[in-house]
C-alpha cells in the first residue's frame, strides 16, 4: 500500500514534506530541501524538490551549458559584442552549419561552421545523458522505462534532422541552423525546396498523430477532471481495482462514440500517439532528398494531386532540372519542355 | 444488449436538456437523446452531400475529391449548388453536427453525474472550425475565403493562405498554437509513459502508485505536478492549442494584411535601440 496520497479539496494541506522514496544504496544523494508553494498548489502539487542529479544529470547539465555558451557567444560575436544588439536580435541571431563545400567532414574551421558542429556535439551529448538519467531513475525507482523510450523517439527525430540525414546526404549544410527565427526559416524553405512537405505521407502521419495527441489529451484530461469528484485522478488505483470513476469515464465515451478505452488502455493510446508523432516525422525527414526529391511531384506520380496542365508553357527549365522533373513525373506523362534556357531577360535588374 | 458488466445500473432516465424522456434511450452502445437525433440528421445529410459533390465532380480519387466554397464574386450570398452551394449546405450540416455532438456530451455527462470538462474542451475545437469556415470569411466578406473539403485540397489551402502572408511561422499566435500542440504532445508522452511504467513494473517489482510517479518527476525534473494537476495542465494546453489556432487565422487578413515577417517592425524600431545606429536587423 502506498504511504502517500494526494489530497484535493478547497483547503490546501501544508503538512510534512514528502521526503521521497528511499534510495536503494549505490546512488548519489538527492539534493535540495523540499518546499511548498501555495500558488503552485492551486493548480498542482505544492511541493517542489528534492531532486536527483547523479552522474548523468551533472554531465548533461555541463554539456548543455557548454552548447548554450557556444551558441550564445557566437551570437554575441556576430553583433560585435554589443549587448544591446544581442538582446534586440535574440530571436533572429543564427549559428549556421558548415557550407556544402565542407561535406560531412568533422573538421571544419570554427568560423565556417566548426562552432555549429561543436555546439551540436555538446547538445547531443547533453540530450543523450539526459536520456540516461530518465532511464536510470525509472530503474532505480523500480518502475518500467516507458518514458525513456518515448523520449528516445523524440531524440530520433532530433538526430535525423541534425545528424543522420546530413550524413546520408553527405553534407552538414543540410542540417538546420541554431536560432529561433532561423530554424523556422529553415523549416519553411526545406518544405519548398523539396516540393511542398504537405505531400510527404510521413509528414501527414506525423501531423495526424500530433493533432491526435492533443485531441486525446483533451478527451483524457476532460474525462479525469470530470470524474475527479469520484477520485478519477487516482488512475493507477482505478487500473488495479476499478471504481465508479473509471466506470463513469468509460461509459461516457461508450455512450458518446460507441467505444471506450479503459483507465489503463487510454494511456497506451496516448503513449503511442505521442511516440509516433516524432517517429513518423523522423521517417519523413530521412526520406527527403535521399529517396524523394520533390514530394509534390511524388504526389502527382501516385495520384495524390492532379496532373495540372502547364501553367507557363513558355517557361523552359534548365536541362538538369528538367531531367529530374521528367524522371519524377515519368509515369504520369507530364510533358516537360527541355529546350535550353533563354538568356536572362532581366539583366541588370536588382 | 451490448452492455458492459457494470453498465446496467448506470442506464438510468434523466439528465436530458431537450425533449424530456422522448429520446432518452440507447441504440446498441450509443446514447441517443434529442441531440443524437440532430447529430445523425446533420451528419447523414452532410456526408451524402459530400458523396453527391464527389459524384458530380471530376474524380472519385479519394485524395483529390474537392468540394470548394463559392468563388469570391458571390461574396456572402448563396451560390448555386454546383458552384459552392454544396459547400455552404455541407458547412451548415457540419456546424450543426458538431454543436449537436457537444450538447449530446453535455446530456451524457449530466446523466452520469460527472463534470462538463469534455464538451468544454470540444467547444474549443468547434470554435476553431467555425473561425476558419464562418467567422473569418464573414470578416473578409466572402465565403470564398474558407477552406475547401478535400484531403489534399485543404492542405493546399493551408499552404496557399500561409504564403499569402509570406511566412506563417512569424505569426505570433501561430507560434503560441504550435507551442501548445508540441507541448501537449510532450506532456501526453510523459503522462502516458509514467502511468504505464508504474502499473507495468519490471519482473519482481510491485505495482507503483502516485508516490512513485511524483518521485520520478521530482528526481528527473525537480517538480511533479501531481495526478490531478497533470490533467488540468493537459486539458488546458490542448484547449489552448485550438483557441490559439483560431486566433492565428482570425488575425491573418482581417487584422493584419502585410506579411507576418513585417509584424516585428514595431519591436525592431523601438526608439531605445533604433537610435543607437546598430548594424544588422534594420
Amino acid at each position: 500500500m502506498a504511504s502517500f496520497h494526494s489530497l484535493y479539496s478547497q483547503i490546501q494541506i501544508h503538512g510534512p514534506h514528502d521526503e521521497g522514496i528511499p534510495l536503494r544504496g549505490h546512488e548519489f544523494p538527492r539534493i535540495g530541501k523540499p518546499f511548498l508553494s501555495r500558488w503552485i498548489g492551486k493548480i498542482g502539487d505544492p511541493q517542489i524538490g528534492p531532486t536527483y542529479l547523479g552522474f548523468c544529470g551533472i554531465a548533461s547539465l555541463i554539456c548543455g551549458f557548454i552548447a548554450i555558451e557556444i551558441i550564445g557567444l557566437n551570437f554575441l560575436a556576430q553583433v560585435k559584442w554589443n549587448p544591446v544588439a544581442f538582446i534586440e536580435g535574440i530571436a533572429w541571431h543564427r549559428l549556421d552549419p558548415p557550407d556544402a563545400k565542407w561535406g560531412f567532414s568533422p573538421f571544419v574551421p570554427l568560423e565556417e561552421g566548426g562552432w555549429w558542429i561543436m555546439a551540436g556535439f555538446f547538445l547531443t551529448a547533453s540530450i543523450l545523458l539526459w536520456w540516461g538519467r530518465i532511464y536510470l531513475r525509472a530503474k532505480a525507482l523500480g518502475m518500467n522505462t516507458h518514458v525513456a523510450w518515448a523520449f528516445a523517439s523524440a531524440i530520433f527525430l532530433y538526430l535525423s534532422l541534425g545528424f543522420i540525414r546530413p550524413m546520408l546526404m553527405g553534407s552538414w549544410h543540410e542540417a538546420p541552423p541554431f536560432g529561433i527565427i532561423p530554424h523556422l526559416n529553415w523549416t519553411a524553405s526545406f518544405s519548398v525546396l523539396y516540393g511542398n512537405f504537405y505531400y510527404n505521407p510521413f509528414h501527414c502521419f506525423s501531423i495526424a498523430f500530433l493533432y491526435g495527441s492533443v485531441l486525446l489529451f483533451a478527451m483524457h484530461g476532460g474525462t479525469i477532471l470530470a470524474t475527479s469528484r469520484f477520485g478519477g485522478e487516482r488512475e493507477t488505483e482505478e487500473i488495479m481495482d476499478r471504481g465508479t470513476a473509471a466506470e463513469r469515464g468509460a461509459l461516457f465515451w461508450r455512450w458518446c462514440m460507441g467505444f471506450n478505452a479503459t483507465f489503463e488502455s487510454v494511456h497506451r493510446w496516448a503513449y503511442w500517439f505521442a511516440v509516433l508523432t516524432t517517429f513518423t516525422g523522423a521517417i519523413g525527414i530521412l526520406l527527403t532528398g535521399t529517396v524523394v526529391d520533390n514530394w509534390y511531384l511524388w504526389g502527382v506520380k501516385w495520384g495524390l494531386a492532379p496532373d495540372y496542365p502547364q501553367t507557363y508553357p513558355d517557361m523552359v527549365l534548365p536541362p538538369e532540372i528538367a531531367e529530374q522533373v521528367r524522371a519524377a513525373a515519368d509515369s504520369s506523362q507530364t510533358a516537360v519542355d527541355t529546350l535550353p534556357p533563354p538568356p536572362p531577360a532581366m539583366e541588370g535588374a536588382p | 444488449m451490448s452492455m458492459l458488466s457494470f453498465e446496467r445500473k448506470y442506464r438510468v432516465a434523466g439528465g436530458t436538456l431537450v425533449g424530456g424522456s422522448l429520446f432518452d434511450f440507447w441504440v446498441g452502445p450509443f446514447y441517443v437523446g434529442f441531440f443524437g437525433v440532430t447529430t445523425a440528421i446533420f451528419a447523414l445529410v452532410g456526408t451524402l452531400l459530400i458523396i453527391y459533390g464527389a459524384a458530380i465532380g471530376p474524380t472519385w480519387n479519394i485524395w483529390q475529391i474537392d468540394i470548394a466554397p463559392p468563388a469570391i464574386e458571390y461574396g456572402l450570398g448563396f451560390a448555386p449548388l454546383k458552384e459552392g452551394g454544396l459547400w455552404q449546405v455541407i458547412t451548415i450540416c457540419a456546424v450543426g453536427a458538431f454543436c449537436s455532438w457537444a450538447l449530446r456530451q453535455v446530456e451524457i455527462a449530466r446523466k452520469l453525474g460527472i463534470g462538463f470538462h469534455i464538451p468544454i474542451a470540444f467547444s474549443a475545437a468547434i470554435f476553431a472550425y467555425i473561425s476558419l469556415e464562418v467567422i473569418r470569411p464573414v470578416m473578409l466578406g466572402a465565403w470564398g475565403h474558407a477552406f475547401p473539403y478535400g484531403i489534399f485540397s485543404h492542405l493546399d489551402w493551408v499552404s496557399n493562405v500561409g504564403y499569402q502572408t509570406l511566412h506563417f511561422h512569424y505569426n505570433p499566435a501561430h507560434m503560441i498554437a504550435v507551442t501548445c500542440f508540441f507541448g501537449t504532445t510532450l506532456i501526453l508522452a510523459m503522462h502516458g509513459g509514467v502511468i504505464l511504467s508504474a502499473v507495468n513494473p519490471p519482473d519482481g517489482e510491485e505495482v507503483k502508485h502516485g508516490q512513485h510517479e511524483n518521485q520520478y518527476f521530482r528526481d528527473t525534473i525537480l517538480y511533479s505536478i501531481g495526478p490531478l494537476g497533470i490533467h488540468r495542465l493537459g486539458w488546458f494546453a490542448a484547449i489552448n492549442a485550438g483557441l490559439w489556432s483560431a486566433v492565428c487565422i482570425l488575425i491573418s487578413g482581417p487584422f493584419w494584411i502585410d506579411g507576418w515577417p513585417y509584424w516585428y517592425d514595431w519591436y525592431l524600431q523601438l526608439p531605445f535601440w533604433n537610435d543607437m545606429g546598430l548594424d544588422g536587423l534594420h
